[in-house]
């Protein structure tokens, strides 16, 4: 069964070239178009669980050393070789789980929700390429063909970003995603390059064999690399800039590729090479701290913004930050986990936005909502669900993850308290944004027109079960995971261990020691170490308990007091919603200095000096020949005047 | 080793001159059979060059198919040919090209249609001539011989400025030979001095084993030439203008095929003559090569014209292959040859696909499109995987060679290989920018929402193209597996005499050959292959 694993990738690659060129050729029918994507993407679900359950028969040791499905060698030269092959995993069959299953749903939504768009077919044959090359993505087997697929992945979301190609603001959308994940990628070939360079292979299972020979200047290298690439794919500081633009593209879109599966793919990528991070303490710290610097600074970002799609968007930097800091602390596991929990309700919460986008024909500006929940029900509901999730109300699949987090970044190895608190500020702003979001959408009088009032309603069958379903992963998504304090056995960790290893547990910090407790190995926490992580859990559940509350008072009870506190608080209140700018600063400094740069190169270097030269030479030639045409002038009196002057010459030069 | 008992090498080189004789006794009037005709000769030349690849022996180092007959004995000029591995796809990237180009050309050329087809023809005489001689004055014939059909074509056929841009393609390219053809006898007499043997036999003036000095002076004579051609920075500023005067199949095969032979010149005959002056030219050619991949691409970037737009891409590009040639590792060499194929193929179907947009509006400035995927959607489709393609998206051919070169030239000089790396964040720019303002957005100009999109000869042109690009992204063994002992058996033996020249100094120890390089590795490549 296992040997099956190349089927996963291959259903969405047949779906798309189905579509893509069967179905455009033919001009198939959308039934016909929406089936074929769907099912590849159920055929891809389907094996990844039969593949899970064949690596669940087998004990825990062996299931991370099942040898690898190559399927042949793709370049090769001299002594650098690299296969299209796929390894099979606990970490890799996780992530294929999320993705097909996440993607299986998103599928099943978009039918209904591109029903009406006329680019259908063209849709679904870009969305059944996404979702190839994200399985390729994580199911390879060495870094090159990851690279592949992290490219791939690249491109589907530059085509789907750039959707409706017609306005300008997708294409540019797509066209800056593009290349700042180019920037990022950048990092990765050279970290690919280092690689190869020190130890001779590009394969995960050699590379982490001869990764221990390494010294730590040069994994700390290669590892800063690889984040720059992570950084870039998962929108970390200070590549994020993309990720916002890219909501231009179909909600679906949002849902799948920029919320629950690729931005993640970084996250993935530095717990498949955790034994390179392991090596390299510098690199586990800046890891840490730029993914708790952009929770904490995107969460900031969200807190103002009145499109919905851009909240959501922010939120999805915030917690991608929030996964970052869990590897950077060496939580592997609990980062994969809430990757994990993080696709079932933030894709959910795009889901609904597309919902209530569909409702409110079109709209995404939350200030023309409101009081419309009696009107969705089934929206509303899975929305309040994953807004619970993603404030981290306990319960719900959010609180287990980020809870885990946060106490891993006060309590690892490479853990500090500064660490947790940033981590605890955020999720309290994460509790307020979200339950703003909320309260402003749904609740509260109705501020829309009242053409676009009349028509508002349920969205279809087709798009309110995945809603549901994705509702329910994010309430019992959770219970995988419940950490050993709450009488939980933490089934997602053991099956992970034998890839990621156990997550390292609180033991002595040298640098930090003092306000650390002491804990028993093994998971067995006692004594003074069981209080501290349950206060420590106390206090972020009442940190977002208290966002809310702001969110409520804000929003639903005084609601004249936001628009006091802006003009009061004006400059901060303009530089947070112009998101402190960045976007402008980037373009002054990268867009327009290269643009800049490139001009004068073009005019001032290429035509006025290289080529200008070019054409001096012939033009000296030209003027050569012709002062020496002058002399043939054709007058016999000058030419006798030359042969006169000539014959005095010699004289002269004769009788000296 | 001619496998055929039949001088098939021959039979390929000159196949297509003899059918531009025949084309000479059909009637002018008839365009359309002139069309048929010249596109049966190529054709069939294409198929005539398939049993090279097919019966191309990849276990045996060394030429094959050779042929050689003495020309003008007593100065030691031989008619002397054959094909390695690294030619071996040039020519069948020729004989591919060629076809496509005369495909392309069925609508663009009015006027003179058959003295444009037989020059077309001799011009592929001309270009395999060039890939196969093994004799440097059957090398130079060829060589001149490539440059006046093109020369015709641009002037005759080309655009406004198409006088300006001949002569100055004609003359910067003839200024840079004129040198070569001195070194070449340099080298003829100098070796003819040490050994006794006057000969222009390639492979016997490789082991000429000239003293370093002189080694420098000739290869700066045979490097010039070749930058020239390539064109490296900054001797490039021949290429836009020929480029934006040349017609589209002009565009095409400059592009694809002469341009390659200024890089094929150095791996076959600069660098192997001279290689003690090559290996110390290193640190020059790398620099010159890395302003041209980031140079190419800013200048290209802001470009309004598409032509030049890709003109200059193809500085970058060749940087590129110039970069992992004399990264001088597997890795560099082999990118570098694969990169030279994939500039041939993204690049000509670039230059086709301008040129298809050029014969239905006769304007090539970016700011005249705009929305074009809305009325042409099949051309969008196909000039969004050709320009990813050239972005070196993986999956795609354009990823195999840059990847490699950047391999190997990171092996060789790290920094070199991360600045050749930052070419790639540029050319996702300067190509992404350039697709969105064609194809993308609304509709401004009126005339383009009347467009046609591609009907079924322009169609036919580019799916092999597609095709190519990604069965070579997907498998490119299949094609390196052909190259692989020529490329090892190259680094070695240009290796191993610049060691040995440099040995006795004591100098030199920096560039001596990693352990990879050895024949040994040949033994697993063989037995690879054969399985």
């Amino acid at each position: 069964m296992i040997d099956l694993v190349w089927l996963i990738p291959l259903f969405p690659a047949v779906g798309f070239l189905f579509n893509g060129l069967i179905g455009k050729w033919l001009d198939l029918d959308k039934r016909v178009v929406g089936s074929v994507a769907c099912t590849a993407l159920g055929l891809s679900f389907l094996f990844s669980i039969l593949i899970f359950f064949s690596l669940l028969k087998l004990p825990p040791e062996a299931r991370a050393a099942v040898p690898d499905k190559v399927l042949f060698d793709w370049i090769v030269s001299g002594d650098f070789k690299t296969v299209i092959g796929y390894k099979v995993d606990p970490l890799s069959i996780v992530m294929a789980l999320v993705v097909s299953g996440v993607s299986f749903f998103i599928h099943v939504y978009s039918v209904g929700y591109m029903h009406d768009d006329p680019g259908f077919t063209r849709y679904f044959a870009y969305l059944n390429l996404f979702v190839f090359m994200m399985l390729t993505l994580v199911l390879a087997n060495n870094f090159l063909l990851m690279f592949v697929g992290w490219e791939g992945v690249g491109l589907c979301s530059y085509l789907l970003i750039g959707f409706w190609f017609e306005r300008d603001a997708p294409a540019n959308a797509g066209k800056k995603a593009f290349v700042v994940n180019r920037v990022g990628d950048f990092g990765f070939l050279l970290g690919i390059f280092l690689i190869f360079a020190h130890l001779g292979t590009v394969g995960f299972n050699e590379v982490f064999a001869k990764a221990p020979s390494l010294d730590t200047a040069t994994v700390t290298l290669i590892t800063l690399m690889l984040f720059v690439g992570a950084a870039g794919k998962s929108a970390q500081i200070p590549l994020y800039v993309w990720l916002p633009d890219a909501m231009e593209g179909p909600t679906p879109v949002s849902s799948l590729i920029h919320a629950a599966t690729m931005v993640t793919s970084g996250v993935y990528m530095i717990a498949r090479c955790h034994l390179l991070y392991s090596m390299a303490p510098i690199s586990m710290a800046v890891v840490a701290i730029v993914g708790a610097a952009t929770a904490l600074y995107a969460a900031s970002m969200g807190l103002l913004q009145f499109d919905i799609k851009r909240v959501l968007a922010y939120s999805t930097i915030s917690q991608l930050g929030y996964m970052f800091l869990a590897v950077g602390v060496g939580a592997f596991s609990a980062g994969i986990f809430h990757l994990m929990t993080h696709a079932f309700f933030k894709g959910l919460l795009f889901l609904g936005a597309g919902s209530v986008m569909h409702a409110m024909s079109g709209e995404l500006d939350m200030r023309k909502m409101g009081g419309i929940w009696k009107r969705v029900p089934i929206t509303f509901l899975t929305f309040l669900v994953a807004t619970l999730a993603i404030a981290g109300i306990p319960g719900f699949s959010g609180f287990f993850s980020k809870d885990e987090i946060l106490w891993q970044a006060f309590s690892s190895n490479h853990g500090h308290l500064y660490l947790w608190v940033v981590g605890a500020v955020a999720a309290g702003m994460t509790a307020f944004y979200m339950f703003r979001l909320l309260f402003v959408t749904f609740l509260g009088p109705c501020r829309a027109s009242e053409e676009v009032k009349k028509h508002i309603h349920e969205s279809p069958p087709i798009m309110t079960i995945p809603l549901m379903v994705l509702a329910l992963l994010s309430v019992i998504g959770g219970y995988v995971g419940i950490p050993h304090i709450l009488g939980g056995r933490n089934f997602f960790h053991e099956f992970l261990a034998p890839v990621l290893g156990g997550a390292p547990q609180g033991t002595e910090h040298a640098a930090f020691s003092l306000v650390r407790p002491v804990f028993a190995s093994g998971g067995a926490a006692v004594g003074e170490g069981v209080n501290m992580e349950l206060l420590l859990m106390g206090v972020s559940v009442a940190v977002a308990i208290i966002g809310i509350c702001i969110a409520f008072y804000l929003y639903i009870w005084k609601t004249e007091v936001p628009k006091r506190l802006g003009e009061r608080f004006k400059t901060i209140y303009t530089i947070v919603f112009n998101k402190y700018y960045v976007d402008e600063i980037y373009e002054v400094c990268f867009v327009n200095s290269t643009k800049k740069l490139g001009t004068f190169l073009w005019r001032r270097f290429d035509d006025g000096v290289v080529d200008r030269s070019v054409n001096l030479v012939a033009e000296l030639m030209a003027w050569l020949g012709s002062v020496l045409r002058r002399i043939q002038t054709g007058y016999v009196q000058s030419y006798a005047l030359g042969i006169i002057l000539g014959a005095v010459i010699i004289i002269i030069f004769l009788i000296r | 080793m001619n496998p055929v008992g039949f001088p098939l090498l021959t039979a390929v080189t000159f196949f297509p001159l003899a059918g531009a004789v025949m084309l000479l006794f059909l009637p002018r009037a008839k365009e359309e059979s002139l069309k048929r005709a010249a596109l049966v000769i190529s054709l069939v030349e294409f198929v005539i060059s398939l049993p090279l690849f097919i019966w191309f022996d990849e276990g045996a180092a060394g030429m094959q198919f050779a042929e050689r007959v003495p020309w003008i004995s007593e100065w030691g000029v031989s008619y002397s040919i054959g094909i390695d591995g690294i030619s071996l796809l040039l020519v069948l990237l020729t004989t591919f090209l060629t076809v496509l180009c005369i495909l392309s050309s069925w609508r663009a050329v009015e006027r003179m249609v058959k003295e444009y087809l037989i020059a077309f023809l001799i011009l592929e005489t001309g270009m395999i001539g060039v890939l196969v001689s093994l004799d440097l004055i059957l090398f130079y014939v060829f060589w001149e011989v490539t440059l006046i059909p093109m020369y015709l074509i641009i002037g005759v056929w080309g655009g406004p400025r198409r006088i300006y841009a001949a002569i100055k393609f004609f003359l910067y390219t003839m200024a840079g030979s004129v040198l070569m053809l001195v070194a070449i006898l340099a080298l003829y007499f100098l070796n003819g001095k040490a050994t006794g043997e006057y000969t222009f036999d390639l492979l016997k003036l490789y082991q000429a084993g000239l003293p370093a000095t002189t080694q420098y002076l000739m290869f700066a004579a045979f490097a010039l030439a070749f930058a020239i051609k390539v064109p490296m920075f900054p001797f490039h500023t021949w290429l836009p203008d020929a480029h934006v005067e040349a017609p589209t199949a002009g565009s095409v095969i400059l592009a694809g095929i002469l341009l390659k032979l200024g890089t094929y010149g150095f791996i076959r005959f600069a660098i192997p003559l001279f290689p003690v002056a090559a290996f110390k030219a290193i640190p020059i050619i790398s620099v010159l090569a890395l302003i041209g991949i980031i140079y190419g691409a800013l200048v290209s970037m802001m470009q309004e014209d598409l032509k030049k737009l890709v003109a200059f891409s193809s500085v970058s590009h060749l940087g590129f292959v110039m970069l992992g040639m004399f990264a001088f590792n597997v890795q560099g060499v082999q990118g570098s040859i694969y990169q030279m194929l994939n500039h041939g193929v993204s690049t000509g179907a670039l230059f086709l696909i301008v040129g298809m947009v050029y014969e239905r509006r006769h304007t090539r400035l970016i700011a005249d499109f705009g929305g074009l995927a809305r009325v042409m959607p099949v051309f969008a489709t196909f000039f969004m995987i050709v320009a990813l393609s050239s972005i070196a998206l993986p999956g795609t051919n354009g990823f195999v060679g840059e990847f490699l070169i950047l391999l190997g030239a990171f092996k060789a000089n790290p920094v070199y290989g991360i600045l050749g790396a930052t070419g790639v964040i540029l050319a996702a720019a300067y190509m992404l920018w350039m697709f969105q303002r064609v194809m993308f957005g609304a509709i401004t100009h009126e005339e383009n929402r009347a467009l046609k999109d591609l009907n079924l000869r322009e169609i036919v042109t580019l799916i092999p193209i597609i095709v190519l690009i990604i069965w070579m992204g997907v498998f490119p063994k299949f094609f390196f597996k052909k190259m692989d002992l020529s490329v090892q058996n190259f680094l070695y033996d240009v290796k191993a005499r610049y060691e040995s020249a440099t040995a006795p100094s004591g100098a030199g120890q920096g560039a001596s050959p990693a352990t990879e390089e050895v024949p040994g590795s040949k033994v697993d490549s063989t037995i690879g292959v054969k399985e």
